[in-house]
């Protein structure tokens, strides 16, 4: 058992003749470890204020998350996130940034090598003497990807990975990010507005709703597992059960949509 | 809409018309430039055109003896002077002396300032205590032409080289502060939160996040810094000053030596101008990912 949320809340004060307003309402979700958990839904469900609680940059109104038995009070190591963009230091060369954290630990030249490692694992071999603004989108994300996990995080957050990057490229990060989790074994917490990516790439999906923000519904995924056992990624995407489902869920989705409005 | 299908001949215009609606909208780019970008082209050719221009004129207006030299001496008297006075020196001291004191007084009081100015802008950027404290005297003085406070500055100080620096110190010092405290708030949140993330503690952030990104408008800050600096230095070499390009040409007015007025003129700005360089030189080596990310 990695992570377990326990009833929690988040309600922002009341502002200037506004209401206070609840972002999320009695959240509880247990993450166990080496699972895929994709969050979903439309802008204003909550599912950023969620990874925001995981990360430690908000404590909750009420309620605990709990990771490996002990109460998360901050942002830590045990769990990195790797953000849509703006988040590497141009004035790092890529290698610098992946030894970015490690550094911060201290580990001075052996970050490097655990650097190097990833760098490999990403594909960004030759390239760790650029500067990160000189690289496109989708290697500047994969730079981002490891650079969180030379920190040998217990979860791995991503918010929205890979939002910024043309649909094509996207596919192509899908599948990097899944051949990458089945090789480091990582717990994974990714957010995302994309139904296909979600069904895709979690074994889990928890599809959120807005007003307040919650979790409504939540599937057990097959697809991922299809997909590196060896189907083609399109061939997953393209299946019946998979456009069955993502039906299902734009449905879902979309009616949730207008209860609440 | 509803008349597609049906379009009117192209009717005949005038040339002139055409040619006044080709000012009024941009004219398709040429590959690996933008369509409408303001301001697009390169201007090293017409500047050196405008300066040589200019440069022409007067010679031309001075040489054929329409303005009396008491007013506008000719180009070559002016270089004429600038031998005279690096071979014989002014008012018994060699050239390379007043030079030399201004641009020390100039680049101490700036060393000072960001010495001083750096740190503090970048704690008032990161402190809500430090920015309630400073932030009312800076804003304060701030707007006050250092001409205004020249005289306390001597009363306080006295008429060495304490006021003379400090009153160019206090002009450098503001503008540095505010762009480090600005400089401050260039770091992405994402950037931030990342580094968190990855086990940082506040003091790393600090030194390996908010600062690295403040300095493109640290160094930017410090540009116009110096800048201020330089148009100071005239102030404060106006009193008890015996040295210095400023007392040259301020002393070269009293005896209407134009020529020394503006000969001081060119090389205050040759100074300046060369320092300029160099400081882009460095900004483009130090944060050569300036609005790239």
């Amino acid at each position: 058992m990695a992570l377990e949320i326990r009833d929690a809340s988040v309600v922002y004060p009341a502002q200037a003749g506004r209401a206070p307003v609840e972002a999320l309402s009695r959240i509880n979700l247990t993450v166990s470890e080496h699972d895929f958990v994709v969050a979903l839904g439309a802008s204003g469900c909550g599912k950023s204020t969620l990874l925001n609680l995981i990360a430690g940059f908000l404590s909750p109104s009420s309620g605990q998350i709990v990771l490996d038995g002990t109460e998360v009070s901050g942002p830590g190591a045990d769990r990195s996130v790797v953000f849509q963009k703006h988040a590497l230091l141009p004035w790092l060369n890529v290698r610098d940034n992946v030894a970015f954290g490690l550094k911060l630990r201290g580990a001075g030249a052996a970050s490097y090598k655990v650097a190097d490692r990833f760098i490999d694992l990403l594909g960004l071999k030759g390239f760790e003497k650029s500067p990160v603004y000189a690289l496109s989108g989708g290697m500047q994300q994969r730079v981002g990807i490891a650079r969180a996990l030379t920190c040998d995080p217990k979860l791995l957050l991503m918010d929205e990975p890979l939002g910024a990057l043309d649909a094509l490229t996207r596919e192509r990060a899908q599948e990097l990010i899944l051949k990458i989790w089945k090789s480091t074994g990582k717990t994974v917490f990714l957010i995302t507005h994309s139904v296909e990516e979600a069904l895709f790439m979690g074994t889990r999906l928890i599809v959120m709703s807005p007003r307040p923000g919650r979790i409504a519904h939540e599937f057990d995924l097959p697809f991922s597992r299809q997909f590196l056992d060896g189907a083609k990624a399109r061939e997953v995407k393209a299946s019946a059960e998979f456009i069955t489902l993502r039906e299902e869920v734009l449905r879902i989705i979309f009616s949730d949509e207008e209860e609440a409005a | 809409m509803s008349d597609h299908g049906i379009k009117e001949a192209p009717v005949g215009k005038p040339r002139g018309a055409a040619f006044l609606k080709g000012l009024g909208r941009a004219r398709p780019t040429k590959p690996g430039q933008t369509y409408g970008v303001p301001g697009q082209g390169n201007t090293t050719w017409l500047s050196l055109l405008t300066i040589a221009g200019i440069l022409l004129l007067w010679w031309a207006v001075t040489t054929a003896g329409l303005v009396k030299p008491l007013f506008m001496p000719a180009p070559q008297a002016i270089v004429r002077k600038f031998l005279d006075i690096w071979t014989q020196g002014f008012t018994g001291t060699p050239f390379w002396q007043h030079v030399l004191i201004s641009t020390a007084r100039v680049f101490g009081a700036f060393l000072l300032a960001c010495l001083i100015g750096i740190p503090l802008g970048l704690a008032m950027g990161m402190s809500p205590v430090m920015r309630g404290i400073f932030d009312p005297p800076i804003e304060f003085y701030r707007p006050i032409p250092p001409l205004a406070y020249l005289p306390l500055m001597i009363i306080w100080f006295g008429i060495g080289e304490t006021s003379k620096v400090l009153l160019i110190f206090l002009s450098v010092f503001a503008p540095v502060a505010l762009g480090a405290r600005a400089g401050v708030r260039s770091a992405a949140i994402e950037q931030i939160h990342a580094a968190y993330s990855f086990g940082a503690s506040r003091w790393q952030v600090m030194r390996h996040v908010i600062l690295p990104s403040a300095m493109p408008e640290i160094l930017t800050a410090m540009r116009i810094g110096i800048g201020f600096g330089w148009t100071t230095l005239v102030a404060a070499e106006m009193v008890a000053a015996t040295k210095g390009i400023g007392y040259m040409v301020l002393s070269a007015s009293q005896f209407l030596q134009t020529s020394t007025v503006i000969m001081g003129i060119f090389v205050i700005a040759a100074i300046a101008y060369a320092f300029d360089m160099l400081m882009r030189f460095v900004e483009r080596r130090v944060v050569p990912w300036k609005g790239k990310m």
